[in-house]
């Protein structure tokens, strides 16, 4: 009986949405049609030509040098340089998690396994980590260039921790984590500050954007972005070794 | 039609929250909502043949027509806080798994019926 009423409620819900879909109409503009999206009247616009501030003509990849965001990848370009402040605060809500994973079931002696694991393994999982290691910073110092980025980066490098952790169950991760990750929190908000002194916008890239599809490129983006990588690579190591600790045991 | 597939997710997760008691199967349904809202606010930044919005040496203009990266951003985020939300969850799971003995919400409340 009551997972009909589940069920009822969840239907109407679906056909609500469905009914605010299709209400796209001449007097009243609801959701555009999937596909049918006119870019020249969002603000997407400007993100894309990046000409937020005054247009700065086209960009041409590989050529355009001095661009208002000087980085290749659209969506970096919004997330940590338009919407930079925004990112920060989504690290924060990421950080208060962690902290209070840490505080309700961190702490106690690492949990050992049930199985037994193999030497191979662990010896195979070693490697495999390292080179987790080296593709998650790959990942985050070319976040304004391919897809990818700060977050797909720590978390690429958490996955080699989880690695580490299953296949040895005497592992643990080491302290300095949680004040690599403060100091990278603290690092974001410094950059932020310098950013309000240099140009007197909190956040703002102060320097030169170079040319676009370098390596060295884009200002302050990579520096963030390798920033939040770490950041967020700690933080997931950590809170994954908070899930490993045992109940009770200290 | 993936507008739809997305709604339909929302409403499985909807229907999940209202009907189960294993607090588990509670977060799964919380997942499955917010795959099924990303994956709708994506498909609201899509553009007919619109292409990646990353420049490259073969996609080098920026007058080319893009997808509209800024759901894609905004997804970013809510991904990254949906990672926090559930680990919060779940250690809230394991704290009430260790003082109760369960984690079915009647068996909590006390009545077996």
């Amino acid at each position: 009986m009551k997972k009909a009423i589940a069920a009822l409620i969840a239907f109407l819900f679906f056909l609500m949405f469905v009914n605010i879909l299709n209400s796209d109409s001449e007097e009243f503009k609801g959701i555009p049609k999937f596909g049918e999206v006119n870019l020249t009247e969002r603000v997407s616009n400007k993100y894309i030509s990046k000409s937020v501030s005054g247009d700065s003509g086209e960009i041409v990849y590989g050529k355009t040098e001095n661009a208002e965001s000087g980085s290749a990848n659209m969506v970096t370009s919004i997330v940590v340089n338009y919407r930079s402040f925004d990112t920060l605060g989504e690290v924060t809500v990421l950080f208060l998690a962690a902290t209070g994973v840490a505080i309700l079931i961190g702490g106690g002696q690492r949990k050992s396994l049930a199985i037994s694991v193999n030497p191979i393994v662990k010896i195979s999982a070693r490697i495999i980590a390292t080179l987790l290691l080296a593709f998650g910073a790959y990942v985050f110092i070319h976040g304004h260039l391919t897809p990818g980025g700060g977050f797909p980066g720590g978390t690429i490098i958490a996955a080699g921790t989880l690695l580490m952790l299953v296949a040895d169950d005497k592992k643990r991760t080491s302290k300095l984590l949680k004040i690599l990750e403060g100091t990278m929190g603290f690092l974001y908000v410094v950059i932020g500050i310098a950013g309000l002194l240099v140009t007197g916008s909190f956040l703002k890239n102060f320097l030169p954007t170079g040319t676009m599809g370098n390596l060295f490129s884009a200002g302050l983006i990579p520096i963030i972005y390798s920033v939040i990588g770490l950041k967020v690579g700690a933080e997931l190591s950590a809170l994954l070794d908070d899930f490993f600790a045992e109940e009770g045991r200290k | 039609m993936i507008q739809y597939f997305s709604i339909m997710l929302i409403a499985i997760g909807i229907y999940g929250l209202l009907s189960q008691k294993n607090l588990v199967k509670l977060i799964v349904s919380l997942n499955i909502m917010e795959l099924g809202v990303n994956i709708f606010i994506i498909s609201i930044g899509y553009v007919a043949d619109g292409k990646v919005p990353i420049l490259s040496p073969i996609v080098n203009k920026s007058s080319m027509n893009f997808v509209d990266p800024l759901p894609q951003a905004l997804v970013l985020t809510a991904i990254v806080i949906g990672v926090g939300v559930t680990a919060l969850a779940l250690s809230l799971v394991l704290k009430v798994k260790e003082s109760y003995g369960t984690i079915e919400l009647d068996e909590i409340r006390g009545d077996n019926a």
